[in-house]
């Protein structure tokens, strides 16, 4: 066991490597010079090849990425933003990073909540109308792209019946203590995005435990909880749920992860500033240290969830403890 | 006796086994041809109300208005093909086939559809813009602020969009087969390498990826520009997908008796892996293309969403959804973003199940996901 995990962690190291250094050329690559951003229109060339000193660009990209790497890896510094040089990278995803991780819990948490009951009611009537209908739709709610989705929630519950914000992303924390809190402003605002994103992970949701609890409920020990004369609830909740529930466990992890990431579209239609839209507005403005700190971030947060979801895997379910 | 005392239920009358399974077999809808017909006459004349020069409903009535006429539509077809082709009759997995070969025959035939103009701005000028739709007039699906068409455009955008997806799938199923196959017939080296590759690809999340290698490569200017480099910028992300696909499938049948068997006439690696693995990987690998194709088609909406694809007047699904965006928009004309919407919804979810079907057929794993 010990031996797995440390292998895993051991494999974890070049794929992080590879996806910062991987970064680092795709945004050197990016067309544009940032110095001349930086400075402006109006500038002379003697302001211009300072700058450029400045900020190392007249170094090869290889010794850069070494440079910043050092400072990642042993000061936590991801570097300055380029076009607002006062503001550091981390203070700038410190204050976007809990947006993002404060919606994908909620819609993960918002998506289980809904699947689970779903799914059992789908698994225990298998094949027959309510299943089939749900079956459609969850169907359906894979399909609906999240910019439709998110759209004709605005159109409804915004514009038309008024009873929710459209944007305008209200922080949870004021100033950024943890005793004057803004929930009910803050849950609003976030009501719209939370649910857009849940509507494509319910569905992912439901057919997975809907398939894995159709194989349980045909198990002896349901059948002997059924013969017992238990009541339908105790051995769908009590008796099939926990069996069944390991890959939807994984699942859940692996989907917060991948929604942190993956919410670019929702964070512009319901203008939240999360990490996705810094990320895209500093590449469209060659602010190449927001991009590199973003995606490392990111990444890093996802590949350690899987990691973590690996472990609580083999934690959960004793045969994997056992096994190897 | 005893099959018989089995199925005796207390509300019900004793019966034989065959009749318990005539009773569980699917039986045929009741309306027959004609009830089916008239139900789908029923729903045109209801969505016709609805949308129609008639339609003088407020606007939040329309929409469960016109939901209901569609279902009543779609149940119609239903009675009326479940009569004809008997009970077990899938329809609305041949309603999906059929969008996707109308969608596309209308793609290709495009340029000889009588269809309204689609991009030239001059041309539409003198026309006022933000058409409301209304099935009888020379924009059956409205128009737009520079009063191009919305069903043009969204037939010319399937072009783009859908050009695009089945661009990178193909390449995602030639060079991630292959390169799944070598992972998954080596192992041990070549199979680290290839994990530590597709780890570290799946681990960025796609949507930044693919902006910023589009950023690099730069932003398309005209359709064919942008099937190819949205189509060569999606692969990358495709490709990983279907190197896991098919290396799994790979080890199932890597280790079975007939690879044996070659190994032991003396077949060389490559004559094992393409002569004797491919055939097998193949087709679970295609039936995948399809699910793969439909998420495809959502991320190159969603770059072209964000302007960072292809910008109008030439359209896209996804510039077009970003065009009616804006709430001010949104507010007064909903068509304008909702009508791409609703084409890219119907053809993401009949790819998707069109794919689960092949999937099914096709797939020996037993796949959940």
């Amino acid at each position: 066991m010990l031996r797995t995990i440390g292998i895993k962690i051991l494999l974890l190291i070049p794929v992080l490597l590879i996806v910062s250094f991987g970064t680092f050329i795709l945004v050197d690559l990016v067309p544009g010079d940032p110095a001349q951003q930086v400075l402006g229109p109006n500038s002379t060339a003697e302001d211009y090849a300072s700058i450029r000193l400045e900020l190392g660009l007249d170094t090869p990209v290889i010794e850069r990425f070494f440079d910043w790497g050092k400072d990642v890896l042993f000061h936590g510094d991801l570097g300055k933003n380029l076009i607002n040089p006062r503001v550091k990278v981390a203070d700038t995803l410190k204050r976007s990073f809990p947006v993002n991780l404060e919606l994908a819990l909620l819609a993960i948490a918002l998506s289980m909540v809904l699947a689970v009951p779903t799914a059992m009611a789908s698994a225990y009537f298998a094949g027959r109308r309510l299943d089939r209908t749900l079956s459609v739709t969850a169907f359906g709610m894979i399909s609906v792209p999240p910019f439709l989705s998110g759209l004709l929630l605005i159109l409804v519950f915004a514009l038309t019946l008024g009873w929710l914000p459209d944007s305008q992303w209200t922080r949870l924390t004021i100033d950024g203590s943890w005793t004057n809190l803004n929930l009910i402003k803050n849950l609003k605002t976030a009501a719209l995005p939370v649910i857009t994103i849940a509507i494509n992970e319910i569905a992912v949701f439901l057919r997975l435990l809907r398939g894995d609890l159709i194989g349980t409920l045909q198990e002896d020990f349901v059948l002997a909880a059924k013969a017992k004369g238990m009541p339908i609830r105790h051995v769908l909740f009590r008796e099939a749920l926990r069996p069944s529930s390991f890959s939807l466990i994984t699942l859940a992890g692996v989907s917060v992860g991948r929604v942190i990431g993956g919410t670019v579209i929702v964070e512009r239609i319901f203008s939240i500033p999360g990490v996705g839209q810094q990320v895209v507005s500093a590449a469209t403005k060659s602010d190449y240290p927001i991009v590199q700190g973003g995606v490392l971030v990111l990444a890093v947060f996802y590949v350690g969830i899987n990691m973590f979801i690996d472990l609580m895997y083999g934690f959960l379910d004793p045969r994997i403890r056992r096994g190897r | 006796m005893a099959a018989e005392t089995i199925v005796r239920l207390p509300d019900l009358e004793d019966m034989t086994v065959d009749e318990v399974f005539a009773s569980l077999a699917p039986k045929p809808p009741r309306g027959g041809v004609l009830g089916g017909t008239g139900l789908v006459l029923l729903g045109l004349l209801g969505s016709y109300l609805a949308l129609g020069p008639l339609g003088r409903m407020p606007g939040i009535a329309k929409v469960p208005f016109f939901v209901l006429s569609v279902y009543a539509i779609i149940r119609g077809i239903d009675v009326v093909c479940k009569t004809i082709w008997g009970p077990r009759f899938d329809t609305g997995l041949w309603l999906c086939v059929v969008w996707l070969v109308l969608l596309g025959l209308a793609a290709v035939l495009a340029d000889f559809l009588p269809l309204t103009e689609h991009v030239n701005t001059v041309k539409s000028i003198a026309e006022t813009g933000n058409h409301r739709p209304d099935f009888f007039s020379r924009h059956p699906l409205g128009s737009n602020n520079f009063s191009l068409d919305l069903l043009a455009q969204s037939i010319y955008a399937a072009r783009v969009s859908v050009g695009t997806a089945i661009l990178a799938v193909l390449i995602a199923v030639i060079l991630g087969s292959v390169i799944g196959m070598a992972a998954g017939y080596f192992r041990r080296g070549v199979d680290l390498v290839v994990g530590i590759a597709t780890d570290s690809v799946l681990s960025v999340p796609a949507l930044l990826l693919l902006i910023a290698v589009i950023t690099v490569i730069g932003r398309p200017k005209a359709p064919v520009e942008a099937v190819w480099k949205m189509g060569l910028t999606l692969a990358i992300v495709a490709v990983p997908v279907m190197v896991r696909l098919a290396r799994a499938n790979t080890m199932v049948f890597a280790q079975r008796e007939f690879v044996l068997a070659a190994r032991a006439m003396g077949a060389s690696n490559r004559r094992i892996i393409f002569r004797e693995i491919m055939p097998n990987v193949a087709l679970p690998v295609l039936s995948y293309s399809f699910i793969i194709i439909a998420t495809l088609i959502v991320a190159e909406g969603s770059l072209s969403f964000l302007g960072i694809g292809l910008k109008q007047p030439n359209p896209t699904w996804g510039n077009m959804i970003a065009e009616g965006q804006v709430s001010t928009v949104l507010r007064k004309y909903p068509h304008i973003a909702l009508v791409p919407g609703f084409v890219m919804f119907l053809t993401v979810f009949s790819f998707n199940r069109v794919g689960e079907k092949f999937r099914s057929l096709w797939d020996q794993r037993d796949a959940k996901l």
